[in-house]
């Protein structure tokens, strides 16, 4: 469990955030630039100075005010991928890689592979394009044996083909070192892939906070996405595919969402968002329609959100966001516990995925 | 007229020795100094600032007639080194080389400062997380980083240091294979009344020195850019 209860403040701006995350898993800190990620990062590493309250990673204090503890930087055992990659530009690679690591450690060569950097050890920094130079970034936090990884927007740097060319390898990593990892981002569709845990900041705070299922439906994330992006993230295991790339997936108790999306094989476990914008309710089952997906369930809550109705329906055991204008909400009459029916296409559904 | 005889060797030699002790003598405090200047916010930092540039503004003369009241046998402290060690700065070449390394000491404070801004502090803060303490970031990042500034102004002092007067006439004296360095020379060559060859030859001497030592620094700074991959 990592434990962040802190107040600092830094001309201005008042950073207090209260945040508990479980480890091993991956973090995900969300919001928009200049809401405090970066600083709350920085703090958890031990870089910035002044900060007043409680940190603690599985039970290991690095700071506590109260107690008068506050490990050093250099003690804490933190690997930091900054969004500058920030390599040694008089190190070759292989000296980059093993700056943090005694001696040539075992896990070399698996981290190597891992990052695919063997082409590249005797080169400069200066020599990498901005994509190696975040993978060579990575592997030296790796390899310094971390107790947990911050990466502070390592993409955003980087041009679209080139994020494409090192998130697979956020991917592998989160997935084969049980390293607890702190990722900030302001991406929506990098914390979808990445992320097991989701904080949401603005102005200084963590407005929200949990699975990504819970928190994509918090009302404190639709003004960050914007209201176009608003939408439900569900997770479930692909249970069939056809032979038109139409599959099927178990979502929440028992429910089935077909999905149109090529290149899935059942057993593969799936998130995705649901954008409510894509979503249509309807009071009884349609006949004689395209859309793949007539789901029942009931209204759970109605809300008046920049000019429409975004009305959260459960579905069993799992929720989807619909926005539907004021107009339809009236004449069909929504109110809370009502029955209806959600209808996805899936086509949307599929367009959604995460690449 | 351009056979240097044993005037301009003596005076050349000294000059060569008097310059590389002081480089010497300045070359640890000066990085420390620079980097303090840099790197840290204390109380006082502009008054040692202002304190460290002052034998840029201030008559050499000046410079020497101070060392003269601190380090005479004397004065407070040249008094110690002479009951305590048996060390007598003035009149001798090591007090040469004091006072040519407190006039030039600006020169490669200031070097190493331009230097030392440029490495990015973003750095040292990744070498931090990665487990390095204070000593290893300083030895294996911001030194080697700010070396083309320790080089330039280390050559710029050494060359500096070759034609330094003043203060060396004023703490030192003017004293043949002691302390006749090539600009005493000069000045002694231009009082007598046939010097005027002597004086030429040690002027082109010093001409050419302070060239070279210039077109070496940037040379240097320049290979080791080059090999610290910017």
């Amino acid at each position: 469990m990592l434990e962040i209860d802190l107040a600092l403040t830094r001309g201005d701006f008042a950073l207090e955030a209260h945040l508990s995350a479980p480890t091993p898993g991956v973090t995900a800190l969300f919001g928009r630039s200049g809401c405090g990620k970066s600083t709350l990062v920085n703090v958890i590493a031990g870089l910035l100075p002044g900060a007043r309250g409680r940190i603690a990673l599985d039970g290991e204090p690095w700071l506590d005010s109260e107690r008068g503890i506050a490990v050093p930087a250099e003690r804490r055992r933190v690997g930091y991928v900054f969004q500058d990659a920030r390599l040694f530009p008089h190190y070759t690679v292989r000296g980059n890689l093993l700056y943090g690591a005694p001696g040539t450690p075992r896990a070399f060569d698996d981290v190597v592979a891992l990052l695919g950097l063997a082409a590249l050890l005797g080169r400069r920094p200066r020599a990498l394009s901005g994509g190696e130079r975040q993978r060579v970034a990575l592997g030296r936090a790796l390899l310094a044996g971390p107790r947990l990884l911050l990466l502070d927007e390592p993409l955003a740097s980087l041009d679209i083909s080139r994020r494409s060319e090192v998130l697979p390898y956020l991917e592998k990593l989160r997935d084969a070192f049980a390293i607890p990892m702190v990722f900030v981002s302001h991406q929506f569709d990098e914390v979808l892939r990445l992320g097991t845990h989701l904080a949401v900041m603005d102005g200084g705070r963590v407005v929200a906070q949990g699975d990504l299922a819970s928190v994509s439906l918090a009302p404190a994330l639709r003004s960050i996405v914007g209201h176009e992006s608003v939408g439900a993230v569900v997770e479930g295991v692909v249970s069939g595919v056809d032979a038109n790339a139409l599959a099927t997936v178990a979502i929440g108790a028992g429910s089935r969402l077909r999905i149109n999306a090529p290149g899935l094989v059942p057993g593969q476990r799936l998130r995705l968002q649901l954008l409510a914008r894509d979503l249509i309710l309807a009071t009884e089952e349609p006949r004689g329609i395209s859309v793949r997906n007539h789901l029942q369930g009931t209204v759970r809550t109605i809300t008046h959100d920049a000019g429409a109705e975004l009305v959260e329906v459960d579905i069993g055991g799992a929720s989807l966001l619909a926005r539907v204008t004021t107009e339809a909400a009236r004449e069909l009459g929504l109110t809370a516990g009502q029955p209806v029916w959600v209808l996805v296409k899936a086509v949307s559904a599929g367009a959604s995925l995460p690449a | 007229m351009w056979g240097f005889g044993e005037t301009e060797l003596a005076a050349l030699g000294l000059s060569l020795a008097v310059a590389i002790r002081a480089v010497a003598i300045n070359l640890l405090p000066a990085v420390f100094i620079a980097w303090l200047l840099t790197r840290r916010r204390f109380p006082g930092r502009l008054m040692l600032d202002a304190f460290v540039h002052l034998p840029l503004v201030l008559p050499p003369v000046v410079v020497g007639y101070l060392l003269l009241l601190l380090l005479g046998t004397r004065g407070p402290i040249g008094g110690w080194l002479d009951r305590q060690f048996d060390i007598q700065l003035t009149f001798s070449t090591m007090g040469a080389a004091v006072a040519t390394a407190v006039m030039s000491f600006p020169l490669m404070v200031r070097a190493m400062r331009i230097s030392l801004e440029n490495v990015d502090t973003g750095l040292e803060e990744a070498a931090r997380t990665l487990g390095a303490s204070a000593w290893r970031r300083f030895a294996t990042i911001t030194l080697p980083l700010m070396l083309p500034g320790v080089l330039a102004g280390a050559v710029t002092a050494f060359a500096a240091g070759l034609g330094e007067f003043g203060a060396v006439i004023t703490f030192v004296s003017n004293i043949p294979g002691e302390t006749r360095t090539l600009p005493l020379a000069l000045y002694t060559a231009l009082q007598s009344p046939d010097g005027d060859a002597t004086a030429a030859r040690l002027a082109a001497l010093s001409l050419s020195l302070g060239l070279a030592g210039l077109l070496a620094s940037e040379l240097l700074a320049r290979g080791l850019r080059r090999w610290l991959g910017k």
